[in-house]
């Protein structure tokens, strides 16, 4: 494992160029006035009620199960030409990844092309059987796309963008992106008017936009609306936070139900008809006649309606089967066999445990690997063999070896580091970042995504349910 | 409008006014406590304020002996009251959460804010060191509540759900004051001349303290520039339409928003919301208490109760099938 890129420093003592302004500005910031800020980051946070709900636990002052996710003040800034390169790739990359899930559940061209293997598609619990032929507009499946993209050292202390893993179900995060953009404004007026910052505020607008865009064919005045799980879920106050700024309802299964194979939900003046729902609800909980008979966060019949074309589901049911990590290795090669055009953004060279020769290779090298599940996500289930002790990694062998198709290992990135706020004072953590793309009438999305932070030194991981924070992040204009 | 939104919505603005209104009792029972008088009348004036919310069973049950502090305690911070001023605030943040992008920024941080700030004055034991002034808090959180709802909202239909919510639940609970306080002294009440003399100086510090439970003490000098009368007590705070925490202006304020919200299955309870304002409108106070005064509040209250029956049936709670 090289040493990691740091996003500020070049060396030393050497700060990269599109960092400069803010280290000057940082260095003439005393120490307390940074401390006092960051206090009023956490006021600022709880008022507005920026939490998530940890099912069972009780907060430090055992009030409540709400929690924040830690807000790092030190942002993390992408010079102008890195983002419209990393742009151009991401849209490349949600494009094919859009035409492969309609391939999937239509010609399936790209197994017949021997690409993809079949069985890695059909034996896959991600696959969705009720959506072969069916058509959705505009033959887009994935509206809402989160992109995991880390940086990693070369040899030659250059770093490199690549791809981690796509999110093509019901990506998260994307509050938390605005809200961090406006706590910056409101604490440090004076940096942006220092540094030309592209502004992301208008991400409702351009979803409210590619979700209208993706209404059934018939409708005129689409009626759009969010389904949230409900007000314990994690992810709720981005579910009611996106419904309020796009001016739609923010609805719960109870509130819809079908009727003549259209959806309604019930309002204080009678039915409503709805005809696209974004829903931040998993497929298998979306109608309990299909799908989890057992689910009451769903709406019964919501599949029927979907099949007829008389509602549109965002994302649509069985995007998984391309973000799923048994597929991902195959994207450059979608790329190519779809689009025709040589990937932009780089994969990380990953080992599927299910073929013989590289399970061989994992086993040989865990201490350097990590090693995730197939099907995990969250950062769960994982093993980061440079890490890990010798006890984990032998235990985590015997776990690899008896379900050896359920993992892939891929090597140990060492994630660029940003200067972070911590307990000592200012130091290097790890982060990711996680780009936004709309695919609706057109593939779009705003400058830079969520940075996550890992607060821990050392640690990879970046997750908010294992310690992780988040960063403003700025994609300086040229 | 989604119906739970509108349930939501209706709630949030009854448990926020509720809180105002046990911490008005609470303040003023607090007040008269202060006063030179014998521990039975005082012990009488913390009962009546666990009748009124009808607690009397479920404080003997777990508090037994009725003294201030307890009673105190179990209005203010026990959860399992549901009328203690916490179980209020909690639950109208908790339906504010439920419907957060219903509200403004504005309504949904202050709903938020009141519940954080009163969690913080709780480990501090603020109720206990100074309960005037936090009883005030209650009361001013509940007044800003009200006034940012006015001063930001849309007056679409979330907004008339919230007020229907408001004047409902304050017609309940002024309706629950008067009885409780009038009736101890109903039997002389209606004696030949009304009030015993002898206890003209009690009298005075009784009929004040319910005006001034109600912010009226001010409001009835003005009104009626004469001494303090039981019966005139009775009349502004039933009858009075200008007076904003009486019964006629609660319903005054109901029916003018329930006929914003109408649908096509809500005739009947607009019908009866109407007929219970025309009551208020046109009714007079010797008629009132030639009746009975304990039977006409039992019977408004009855009458209140089934009109929010009414709307939750009409449009909070979803209809089968639509």
């Amino acid at each position: 494992m090289t040493s990691s890129f740091d996003e500020m420093q070049a060396g030393q003592s050497q700060v990269r160029e599109h960092y400069r302004l803010y280290d000057r500005w940082l260095s003439q910031q005393p120490g307390d006035v940074m401390r006092a800020r960051r206090e009023e980051a956490e006021m600022i946070f709880r008022r507005v009620g920026i939490t998530f709900a940890v099912y069972g636990a009780k907060d430090e002052d055992g009030s409540g199960t709400e929690r924040l996710i830690p807000f790092d003040l030190i942002p993390r800034v992408i010079p102008a030409q890195e983002w419209a390169e990393m742009e151009k790739g991401l849209v490349q990359r949600v494009t094919a990844l859009n035409r492969f899930i309609h391939d999937v559940y239509h010609g399936q061209d790209i197994i017949r092309a021997g690409i993809v293997p079949g069985d890695q598609i059909f034996t896959n619990a991600q696959f969705r059987p009720e959506m072969m032929g069916v058509d959705v507009p505009g033959g887009v499946y994935s509206h809402i796309s989160g992109i995991d993209i880390v940086r990693a050292a070369n040899p030659d202390g250059s770093g490199s963008y690549y791809v981690l893993e796509d999110n093509l179900r019901v990506p998260s995060g994307v509050s938390y992106m605005l809200e961090n953009r406006k706590m910056m404004m409101r604490l440090f007026p004076e940096l942006f008017s220092q540094h030309r910052v592209a502004p992301v505020a208008h991400y409702p607008d351009l979803l409210l936009e590619t979700l209208r865009g993706v209404a059934p064919a018939a409708v005129n005045e689409p009626t759009v609306v969010v389904l949230t799980p409900g007000m314990y879920n994690s992810a709720y106050f981005e579910h009611a936070f996106l419904a309020q700024q796009m001016g739609v309802e923010l609805v719960e299964g109870q509130d819809l139900f079908v009727r003549d194979n259209f959806v309604y939900m019930r309002t204080t003046q009678g039915p409503r008809r709805v005809d696209v729902i974004y829903r931040r609800v998993d497929d298998d909980f979306l109608d309990p006649l299909a799908f989890r008979a057992d689910s009451s966060l769903g709406c019964p019949g919501l599949l029927s309606v979907y099949r007829a074309g008389n509602v549109t589901l965002s994302n649509a049911i069985g995007t998984g089967i391309a973000d799923d990590k048994s597929i991902y290795p195959y994207v450059p090669k979608m790329i190519e066999f779809y689009l025709g055009e040589k990937p932009i953004l780089n994969n990380v060279p990953t080992y599927p445990c299910r073929e013989e020769a590289h399970l061989k290779y994992v086993l040989d090298h865990l201490p350097e690997l990590v090693v995730k599940e197939v099907h995990g996500a969250g950062g769960y289930g994982m093993l980061v063999g440079p890490a890990s002790t010798k006890e984990e990694i032998a235990e985590f062998r015997k776990v690899l070896i008896a379900n050896a198709a359920g993992y892939i290992a891929q090597p140990t990135l060492a994630l660029s580091t940003c200067p972070t706020f911590v307990e000592s004072g200012i130091a290097p953590r790890h982060i990711d970042l996680r780009p936004f793309v709309l695919s609706g009438k057109h593939v779009q999305m705003v400058p830079g995504g969520l940075t996550r932070v890992a607060l821990k030194a050392g640690s990879l991981v970046v997750n908010s349910s294992q310690g992780g924070g988040t960063k403003d992040t700025w994609v300086l204009e040229a | 409008m989604l119906s739970r939104t509108a349930d939501h919505l209706y709630w949030m603005a009854r448990y926020m006014e509720r809180a105002e209104n046990t911490a008005r009792m609470l303040d003023v029972n607090y007040q008269t406590s202060l006063l030179p008088q014998s521990a039975d009348a005082a012990e009488s004036g913390w009962k009546g304020l666990l009748g009124i919310s009808e607690l009397t069973d479920d404080y003997t049950s777990r508090y037994g002996a009725v003294t201030d502090r307890k009673v105190m305690d179990y209005m203010i911070r026990d959860e399992r009251n549901p009328s203690s001023i916490c179980s209020c605030l909690m639950a109208a943040r908790e339906n504010a959460r439920a419907v957060r992008g219903t509200l403004t920024t504005e309504v949904w941080e202050t709903q938020n804010q009141t519940w954080l700030e009163f969690q913080r004055m709780l480990r501090n034991n603020s109720f206990q060191k100074d309960p005037g002034d936090s009883f005030e808090w209650v009361k001013f959180r509940s007044h800003l509540s009200r006034g940012v709802t006015v001063g930001t909202m849309l007056q679409d239909e979330a907004f008339h759900f919230l007020r229907i919510g408001s004047f409902l639940e304050r017609a309940d609970n002024t309706a629950r004051m008067l009885d409780v306080k009038f009736h101890p002294m109903e039997s002389e009440f209606f004696g030949s001349t009304g009030h015993g003399r002898d206890n003209q100086e009690y009298d005075f510090y009784h009929w004040s303290a319910i005006l001034r439970s109600v912010s009226g003490f001010e409001v009835y000098r003005k009104v009626y520039r004469n001494v303090i009368l039981p019966e005139k007590v009775a009349e502004l705070l039933i009858l009075r339409a200008d007076m904003p925490r009486s019964l006629a202006a609660c319903m005054d304020e109901v029916v003018s928003n329930l006929h914003h919200v109408a649908n096509e299955q809500s005739e009947d309870t607009l019908r009866r919301a109407g007929r219970l304002q025309a009551d208020l409108k046109f009714g007079r106070i010797d008629e009132i208490l030639a009746t009975g005064l304990h039977a006409f509040l039992t019977q408004f209250l009855d009458r209140v109760g089934r009109l929010g029956v009414g709307i939750s049936r009409d449009f909070l709670v979803p209809v089968a099938s639509g």
